[in-house]
């Protein structure tokens, strides 16, 4: 008994340190397009994304499938957290450039 | 070209759906339209502001900021309108039946008022400052000209206003029987809504845990793209995919706010003096 709490408690510890160091990954705007257009990222963790906008006009990072929304200033940046995700296919855009603005985050 | 007046058309919904009911809601108070727009006009100049500050708000809070300043905005929302709530539980009866039997708009209501002009103007500011930066990018953008854009954008403001115009003229056709109940349900939702929205943005800076997401997924009955799915978000915050930690901003709203109205209820052997 004493020893399942002590295995419980060895493991919450764990999952905490694992959730403290977030990975961090950079999705870049360049001329309305997203690269990479594809973003490969870890299943089940969550991600901290900066996205740099190198363009001089804002755009919107949206998507319903992650459940962000958020303006990336002209020549700046934002962060944006995101998952932990379940493997999955989740499409996102920028709202103020649809017809360019593609991308895709893929977890595994 | 046409995109441009959709997205301003977007922007502007929700914010016209909060001034439509809300002068729907405050009908009969003495000042209601100087109050109403002059929420307007400071939530213009506000928008104007922050869209200018953007790339500054952003960097703030390890590129946050923007995040924690709309949660902010909208918690502030959220307290101001369960107040006008709470307020017209206790006095809305008595205003909306003085001003019938008096037959114009009565004094008493400047309280209820301020918290009109501070909504519309955190409403318009929020809403706002988002199409400030879009109009201007599109028309920095080059695609278009700067006519087009502002042609298309105009539209689309119109088509916005005229919307929150109609939920305006809709409520006021409402018995007077239903009306209070009307008025006082949608903000109330109204309020929930923006709760909700506060806590995605609580959980896209990481302040709070998103506690599951999506909690469930509707997007196959109402999609958040589709008509429906955007005036339901407008008007009760419909998400098809929310999280945890939305559901339970929005549902804790619902209740602390309805139970404060029953609790503080005007009653005739009250006296009434907040």
């Amino acid at each position: 008994m004493v020893f399942n709490r002590l295995i419980l408690c060895i493991g919450m510890f764990f999952s905490v340190t694992v959730l403290a160091a977030d990975s961090e990954m950079i999705l870049t705007i360049r001329e309305h397009r997203f690269e990479p257009s594809e973003l490969k990222i870890a299943a089940n963790q969550k991600i901290r994304l900066i996205v740099k906008n190198l363009d001089a006009t804002p755009e919107e990072f949206e998507s319903h499938e992650l459940n962000r929304e958020k303006v990336i200033p002209g020549k700046g940046q934002a962060t944006i957290y995101i998952g932990p995700l379940k493997p999955g296919r989740y499409p996102f855009m920028g709202e103020f450039n649809q017809k360019t603005a593609q991308g895709i985050v893929v977890a595994e | 070209m046409f995109g441009t007046g959709i997205i301003v058309f977007r922007e502007t919904l929700e914010a016209a759906m909060i001034i439509g009911i809300l002068a729907a809601a405050t009908v009969g108070i003495a000042g209601r339209s100087r109050m109403l727009l002059g929420g307007i006009a400071a939530g213009v100049v506000g928008a104007i502001v922050v869209a200018l500050l953007t790339s500054r708000i952003a960097e703030m809070a390890s590129g946050t900021g923007q995040d924690l300043l709309n949660a902010g905005i909208l918690g502030f929302a959220v307290l101001m309108l369960a107040w006008h709530n709470i307020w017209m539980s206790r006095h809305g009866a008595e205003l909306a039946y003085q001003a019938r039997q008096v037959g114009h708009a009565v004094r008493g209501g400047e309280k209820t008022l301020l918290t009109l002009f501070v909504v519309i103007a955190l409403a318009v500011l929020r809403e706002g400052s988002e199409t400030v930066l879009f109009v201007y990018g599109s028309m920095a953008g080059g695609e278009a000209t700067a006519l087009q854009v502002l042609t298309s954008g105009g539209f689309g403001l119109g088509a916005g206003a005229l919307a929150g115009f109609l939920l305006y003229a809709g409520f006021l056709r409402i018995p007077t029987r239903w009306f209070f109940a009307a008025t006082s349900g949608l903000i109330l939702l109204l309020a929930a809504a923006m709760a909700g929205q506060m806590a995605r943005f609580l959980v896209q800076s990481d302040v709070l845990p998103d506690l599951g997401n999506p909690l469930w997924d509707t997007t196959g009955m109402v999609s958040n793209t589709s008509a429906a799915g955007v005036l339901l978000h407008a008007l009760i915050g419909y998400e098809a995919m929310p999280s945890g930690l939305q559901v339970v901003f929005y549902i804790t709203t619902l209740i602390v706010i309805l139970s404060a109205m029953r609790m503080l209820r005007y009653r005739k052997d009250t006296i009434s003096d907040f």
